[in-house]
């Protein structure tokens, strides 16, 4: 199974979903077609908006950084959070935000407790770059990296349930193998959050 | 005409609608007459129509040119044309002159038939919806049942986003481009200046200056001179002007010394010789009285209801008539009624004014939320 299938599998036929950092917007128009959701984008990018507009999909401008206040509590089914969390200035402040407007929340953030991660480190006494973490240090967009027992932490402390959770393997497939060890052999992981 | 991306030469149409047109103040028009201009080709689906909604004081020509030796092509020819963001060679595009213009729509310079003389200060004050109203009876003569988009900047975006009210199942979308969901008291405040340096004029007369055959060009001069400073910003007029003086010395004296002087006075006097002083009130007002929420205690979620329409909302970053924060607020009561909004911010150092202006991004965004197919 792929992350956008599990993502699927979570969210409701006909129910409205906000995107945070939606990329191209395919997660959102696989959704449209496939769960017939009804749901916005949030994006900077500007090449990402222009594909997201081309594809008919509603996309706000909007950076997540300065703020989620023009959206009302418990506003929408699902907020999704794909590959997003870990490059936001204030992660804890986001997390807040996203789980006080979704009635539920999925997250996919990447492992950095993988065992890779950790073996390059350690090591190699270099920061890794891997199949779920392509970019150097110097230039990756990925300013708060965290491990899925730092992200488990935090959501323990912000009184966040995880109702349900996917590990996945290096190429993005869910894995069941992994559950007992996945914060080292988990590449990265999918969430599903409520509160 | 020197501009060969342009559509090239247009001939205005006009249709007559012999009909009582009831008014939002409750008066009644008795027939009414509509300039408009059309570019590009109807589609046999007659599925491919844009309606273009102009501003305060634009006019039915919006592209192209009217004789080879017109300097000037019309206001958005920058975006409408072939391959431009409003692609003519796509799109059947229709643009009117709003009731209660000057530029040969039925208004205060044409005839009250009751009275056989020019309707002058008696036009009635009209309203936005009136526009809208007025503008689904072209539809019809059209045959166009439903806009494949209604687009407008400023009081333009106002009328784009009152056709999703007033017309859900006759839009598909509407692009609402630096525009706000009312006018705050700075804006009005502005708009009254304008409408005091008309009235106080001496040649105003009460509005009655057609039967004199003059027209209070100082005051209408003023008010433009006024307008036109709020659709620019400050960058870009010190861009363009800067402190640059017209002489290379000061002189001392109350002349136009320094170049933005100059441009605005020739703005104004350019502005007064060609529009109508009653027009200017008129537009003003409309301007001044939309407000879609008013009905509604002023919850902008519920006067959203009935909007079927996806929407596309643009702001600028340096427009400070109608800034950002008033577009998002028509965004986030799109999101809370949940209707189908996109909201992109262009960066633009032109003001108010950039939705004139075919900046790169602005015309890529519009061209792709005009041509995607939801």
């Amino acid at each position: 199974m792929k992350t956008e299938t599990v993502i699927e599998s979570w969210v409701r036929d006909g129910s409205s979903i906000l995107d945070l950092g939606c990329g191209d917007g395919s997660i959102l128009e696989a959704l449209r077609s496939n769960k017939s959701v009804q749901g916005y984008g949030i994006e900077i990018d500007r090449k990402n908006i222009k594909s997201c507009l081309e594809k008919g999909l509603e996309v706000i401008e909007q950076n997540i950084d300065e703020g989620l206040s023009n959206f009302l509590d418990k506003s929408f089914d699902t907020v999704l959070v794909s590959q997003t969390i870990q490059v936001l200035k204030n992660p804890k402040q986001a997390l807040e935000e996203i789980t006080r407007i979704g009635h539920q929340s999925i997250i996919v953030i990447p492992n950095f407790g993988h065992w890779k991660s950790r073996l390059t480190l350690f090591l190699e006494g270099k920061m890794p770059v891997t199949e779920s973490l392509p970019e150097k240090w110097y230039e990756t967009p990925n300013i708060h990296l965290c491990t899925l027992t730092d992200f488990e932490n935090l959501c323990a402390e912000l009184n966040i349930v995880i109702e349900e959770k996917k590990i996945l393997d290096s190429k993005g497939t869910v894995s069941t193998l992994f559950s007992t060890w996945s914060n080292l052999l988990g590449s990265s992981v999918i969430y599903r959050l409520s509160r | 005409m020197n501009n060969k991306s342009s559509i090239g030469l247009i001939k205005p149409s006009s249709v007559k609608f012999d009909n009582s047109l009831l008014l939002e103040c409750g008066k009644e028009l008795k027939g009414f007459e509509m300039v408009y201009e059309t570019y590009g080709k109807l589609n046999e689906e007659k599925s491919n129509a844009i309606l273009v909604c102009h501003a305060l004081s634009g006019s039915h020509h919006a592209a192209g040119y009217h004789k080879d030796s017109e300097v000037k092509a019309g206001w958005w020819d920058s975006l409408i044309g072939p391959d431009k963001a409003v692609d003519t060679n796509k799109y059947f595009v229709v643009s009117p002159n709003n009731l209660g213009g000057c530029h040969g729509t039925t208004g205060p310079k044409s005839t009250n038939p009751e009275t056989n003389l020019a309707y002058g200060p008696d036009f009635p004050v009209l309203t936005v919806r009136d526009w809208t109203n007025s503008q689904a009876l072209l539809a019809d003569y059209l045959d166009i049942n439903t806009w494949h988009a209604v687009i407008g900047g400023s009081l333009g975006g106002m009328q784009a986003l009152d056709w999703s009210i007033a017309y859900p199942k006759r839009i598909k979308k509407a692009g609402v481009i630096a525009a706000a969901p009312k006018l705050s008291a700075q804006n009005i405040a502005f708009n009254e200046v304008a409408r005091q340096a008309i009235t106080s004029d001496p040649d105003f007369q009460e509005g009655n200056y057609m039967q004199t055959n003059t027209s209070p060009k100082s005051g209408l001069r003023l008010a433009r001179m006024v307008g036109h400073i709020t659709y620019l910003s400050d960058e870009s007029m010190k861009a363009k002007f800067g402190r640059e003086l017209k002489e290379e010395k000061l002189s001392f004296g109350f002349d136009a010394e320094f170049q933005v002087e100059s441009y605005l006075r020739h703005q104004g006097d350019a502005f007064s010789k060609t529009f109508d002083a009653n027009t200017y009130l008129l537009m003003t007002k409309v301007l001044d009285y939309f407000d879609p929420a008013d009905e509604f205690d002023g919850d902008l979620v519920k006067a959203f209801k009935p909007i079927l329409a996806q929407t596309l909302v643009l702001s600028f970053s340096s427009d400070w008539r109608f800034s950002p924060s008033r577009s998002k607020e028509i965004t986030n009561a799109l999101i809370d009624a949940k209707k189908k909004v996109s909201h992109i911010e262009i960066d633009s150092p032109l003001g108010h004014d950039s939705f004139l202006f075919p900046e790169e991004r602005y015309v890529e965004v519009l061209k792709a939320f005009l041509g995607n197919q939801s």
